[in-house]
């Protein structure tokens, strides 16, 4: 549905030429929910501007279901920009008008009647949860409250692309899942495209599909969510998900030398990682029943990643050493990934 | 009561029918000045703002003409700007006094001070609100309509008021060389023959007329503003 060819943004300012984005290759598909993830200044709200050309590229081509957005002239390009909803981290709504008047916004000069129009706005301000709103002015809304009417606004010219510049970086987490929820909904709704930017892996976690990975312009990784986690490649990946589990913890305690992770003699200390269908098995119970090797679980995590389970466990392994390396091939067999971390 | 005026204010009451004459001419050309500077200000400012760089329609020489001539007109005094424009003032109106001849260089005079009121108020609309509308694939006239002017009645209200005064400054100023008004008639009377209640009672009318221009400003800022 969207593509991004060798798309470049160079900025020239009096301190010199800044390249914002360097020969991205993006290819997005229709009802996907897409992620782009990666630090402060590492190009993603360029990029995500370059997708309806709030920002024009430098080269290269954006692609709307093959047409070439960058060959348009302004009035082609208003007309492809109005296919496209944008939603922003600081709203953007309109102060001087209502709620009502901000939805209603997009939809003035569109030769709709009176009614029709009042209906319009009002199902989109029930689509977004909004509707005992309609009067207020913005100043008078709470944060989430102001990113569903903007949302409400971004869906007034029906469109079939709905682009999100940070758009849950202002709000508390409570309100981020609430409104994580809503583009959910409206994606499997009216099989939205959602293209997602963000800086918190917990938002690409919880609803995207696909993601891609940021870096100094460039987009460093790129997969779909459960590979991303599950086997990242570039570093700036690994970070991001280390942000996201409680599992790094164990590295500090060991450095501390906590007692957690004193270990007593012929223990080991191991790192389990389970991917999918194994995860629901009983693997612990298992391999204490069958190797007499018990298993004491210092931290685990388990993640729920479209549908997928991705679980990894540090434990403290007891048992005869025969028996540990009996259970530790067990679980290898079974696609479990075994780190020994240390062992005493 | 007016045997109360004529002793207390024997020039005043002398020079009556003068009097208010004199406040009519400082309503119009108030009035006429404000209009054409309003109109010519609001146009000029939005042209400002929108051809600036990085902005909606983007052109440095009309933005850098409109820059300078603004700055250049501001730093002229008046009463010599008056002087100045003496010529062409007579071209186009015919006069260069009485209220006829005051109005073009109040309009010049006034202009460049409400452009920059209006580049100000127009610059603090947050980019944001412009992006999104762009995003809409709202079209740059429709941006300068439905979110520049639209979001910024407020502090256009305020930008009118304190140019309205600032106008009416003006014209007093204008009065003194050659042009009508309170100004001419405080400076004949007040100043050159020495009749002070004409002075104290002239000062408390402009300052009744700045009350009501501060009163209206204040009202529309206050039912606009959300």
């Amino acid at each position: 549905m969207i593509q991004l060819i060798d798309v470049s943004k160079t900025f020239h300012s009096r301190n010199g030429t800044v390249q914002a984005i360097r020969n991205v290759n993006l290819e997005i598909e229709k009802s996907d929910i897409f992620g782009v993830i990666g630090y402060s200044g590492a190009g993603k709200s360029t990029l995500v501007r370059c997708i309806n050309l709030l920002e024009y590229p430098t080269s290269g081509k954006v692609l709307l279901e093959g047409i070439d957005l960058t060959a348009l002239n302004e009035k082609k390009l208003r007309r492809q920009r109005q296919r496209i909803g944008m939603i922003f981290q600081q709203f953007n709504l309109f102060a001087s008008r209502t709620v009502f008047g901000n939805v209603a916004f997009p939809l003035k000069y569109k030769g709709l009647k009176k009614r029709e129009m009042k209906e319009k706005v009002c199902s989109l301000l029930e689509l977004a949860g909004i509707s005992d709103k309609a009067r207020a002015y913005p100043a008078q809304l709470s944060g989430g409250q102001k990113q569903r009417v903007a949302i409400a606004r971004a869906l007034a010219n029906d469109p079939g692309i709905l682009l999100c510049d940070e758009a849950t970086s202002a709000l508390d987490p409570q309100t981020t899942q609430s409104i994580l929820k809503l583009l959910k909904d409206l994606n499997r709704k009216l099989g939205l495209t959602i293209v997602l930017i963000t800086h918190e892996m917990s938002v690409i976690k919880e609803v995207c599909n696909r993601v891609a990975v940021m870096d100094k312009g460039r987009v460093v990784e790129q997969n779909d969510v459960f590979s991303i986690f599950s086997s990242p490649q570039a570093q700036i990946t690994k970070d991001f998900i280390r942000t996201t589990s409680n599992l790094p913890r164990i590295d500090e305690l060991m450095e501390e030398k906590s007692s957690i992770v004193q270990l007593k003699d012929g223990e080991r200390l191991c790192r389990l990682d389970f991917y999918g269908a194994h995860t629901k098995e009983a693997m612990i119970s298992w391999i204490s029943r069958e190797y007499q090797v018990e298993a004491s679980i210092i931290f685990a995590n388990v993640e729920v990643l479209s549908d997928t389970v991705l679980g990894s466990l540090i434990v403290i392994l007891s048992g005869s050493a025969a028996n540990q390396n009996s259970a530790v091939r067990f679980l290898t067999d079974h696609d479990i990934r075994v780190e020994v971390m240390k062992s005493a | 009561m007016p045997e109360i005026l004529r002793t207390w204010l024997p020039h005043l009451m002398e020079y009556s029918e003068e009097f208010w004459r004199s406040i009519e001419e400082t309503l119009q050309m108030l009035l006429l000045s404000g209009l054409f500077s309003f109109a010519a200000g609001l146009i000029l400012g939005i042209a400002l703002v929108v051809t600036r760089e990085g902005n909606i329609l983007e052109n440095k020489v009309i933005h850098q003409i409109i820059d300078k001539a603004v700055n250049l007109f501001r730093s002229i005094p008046f009463v010599i700007l008056i002087t100045a424009l003496i010529p062409l003032t007579k071209l186009i109106v015919g006069t260069f006094i009485g209220v006829k001849g005051a109005i073009f260089p109040l309009v010049v005079g006034c202009t460049p001070f409400f452009i920059r009121q209006v580049d100000m108020a127009l610059t603090d609309i947050d980019h944001g609100l412009i992006e999104a509308a762009q995003s809409m694939g709202i079209s740059p006239l429709g941006i300068i309509f439905r979110v520049y002017l639209k979001e910024s009645i407020p502090a256009l209200a305020r930008s009118t008021t304190i140019t309205a005064i600032s106008l009416l400054g003006l014209t007093a100023m204008g009065g003194a060389v050659g042009g009508g008004g309170l100004g001419s008639f405080v400076i004949r009377y007040g100043h050159n023959r020495f009749y002070q209640d004409i002075t104290y009672v002239s000062v408390i009318v402009i300052l009744v007329l700045v009350s009501i221009i501060q009163f209206i400003g204040n009202v529309i800022i206050k039912k606009t503003s959300h």
